[in-house]
């Protein structure tokens, strides 16, 4: 006798485009409600594969592969809202923006940013940061300078490991004021090849 | 993945959708059929999304989503005036069981049977809920969850005889 859950079994399950189709649906219908709290994607670029997560109000986190995008959407879940959906379109300027970045034809970032995730003197820290100019370098000492705590090196370099937006917010050129490289959110490598491609512009 | 969670921290909730999203759209389709099912998948995840913030750590979430579902197809049953309160089978012939129909038509058979039995077959064998908790959704006794998918199971063998080779 045949077992009744093999009667089902043999159901066809749901095929890929009609679930497709549906996502975008529910997608829709949360940014019409305002439910959709937290939008994300990811985007391929020379330095590996970066998820883009924005709330209604910008751009709220970018991350390296090496951070685990699993992990950092569980941590938006956690600090920002559950509401998160993948929902590419409502991330396209931004990708846009950063595509155009690393082909050269942009040097600085005009989407709106949330800086929600960083609180206090790092946030200080990143606020000074867009005023290191593209391809220009600054000491770990010259940023705590320019953020009001000359003593706070070790704050600075604190705040730029704890970056929430990496590329868009360029910590990759704050350096050691001995010229060394430093350390990188996004690992060593990552860093020379941002710092490698603005000086060749 | 479990292992990797941020203490007590929810899901997010694209992954609810991946994990369950298939399996609440197969409930939909059992109790509605396939146009009326996709709009019912979509009410239950707004409907989820919007009230997912307040749902308490450790909850079932197969389960919350189909209470929700249970509830969004009652709804279109209604507005559709296809809420017939009988537990008598329609008056409808039997599709012969051609093997090339055999899934689609389960679908259209599933669709014959009466509510109840649409609703106990759904969340007793395509979701995997034990009777107890068909019941607390449907209303009634376990016993009479488990009676109601019985009768259906056996109004489906009559459809479907060919089945049984499988």
């Amino acid at each position: 006798m045949m077992k009744e859950r093999d009667l089902f079994a043999a159901l066809p399950t749901i095929d890929e485009a009609v679930s497709r189709r549906l996502h975008q649906r529910l997608v829709d219908a949360a940014s019409a409600a305002g439910l959709l709290d937290v939008a994300y994607r990811t985007i391929e670029t020379p330095v590996g594969t970066l998820l883009l997560a924005a709330t209604p109000k910008g751009l709220v986190r970018v991350a390296y592969a090496s951070e685990d995008h699993d992990l950092v959407l569980e941590r938006l879940a956690r600090d920002v809202s559950p509401r998160i959906l993948r929902a590419p379109a409502r991330l396209d300027r931004v990708a846009r923006e950063i595509e155009e970045y690393f082909a050269r034809r942009r040097s600085t970032f005009d989407t709106p940013l949330d800086l929600r995730l960083s609180h206090g003197f790092r946030r200080t820290v990143l606020s000074h940061l867009p005023e290191i100019g593209y391809g220009k370098t600054a000491s770990y000492a010259a940023v705590a300078k320019a953020a009001g705590r000359p003593k706070a090196v070790r704050a600075v370099g604190s705040a730029c490991a704890t970056n929430p937006l990496p590329v868009v917010v360029p910590c990759h050129r704050v350096v050691r004021s001995d010229g060394t490289i430093g350390q990188y959110v996004g690992g060593v490598e990552a860093k020379h090849m941002l710092l490698a491609l603005e000086s060749a512009a | 993945m479990a292992t990797k969670r941020v203490g007590v921290s929810p899901q997010p909730f694209e992954e609810i959708v991946a994990e369950h999203g298939p399996t609440v759209l197969r409930v939909c389709r059992a109790i509605l059929g396939r146009v009326d099912a996709e709009d019912a998948w979509s009410e239950t995840f707004l409907a989820a999304l919007r009230a997912y913030p307040r749902l308490r750590a450790n909850s079932n979430i197969e389960a919350w989503l189909v209470t929700i579902a249970h509830r969004k197809a009652l709804d279109h049953l209604r507005a559709s005036r296809r809420l017939v309160v009988t537990d008598e089978l329609p008056e409808r012939p039997a599709r012969d069981g051609s093997p090339e129909g055999w899934e689609s038509g389960l679908w259209e058979a599933l669709e014959a049977l009466p509510l109840k039995q649409r609703q106990t077959i759904a969340y007793h064998y395509l979701v995997g809920m034990p009777y107890l908790q068909v019941a607390e959704i449907v209303g009634g006794s376990e016993d009479a969850a488990r009676r109601a998918a019985a009768d259906g199971i056996a109004a489906l063998r009559k459809t479907f005889p060919k089945g049984e080779s499988r």
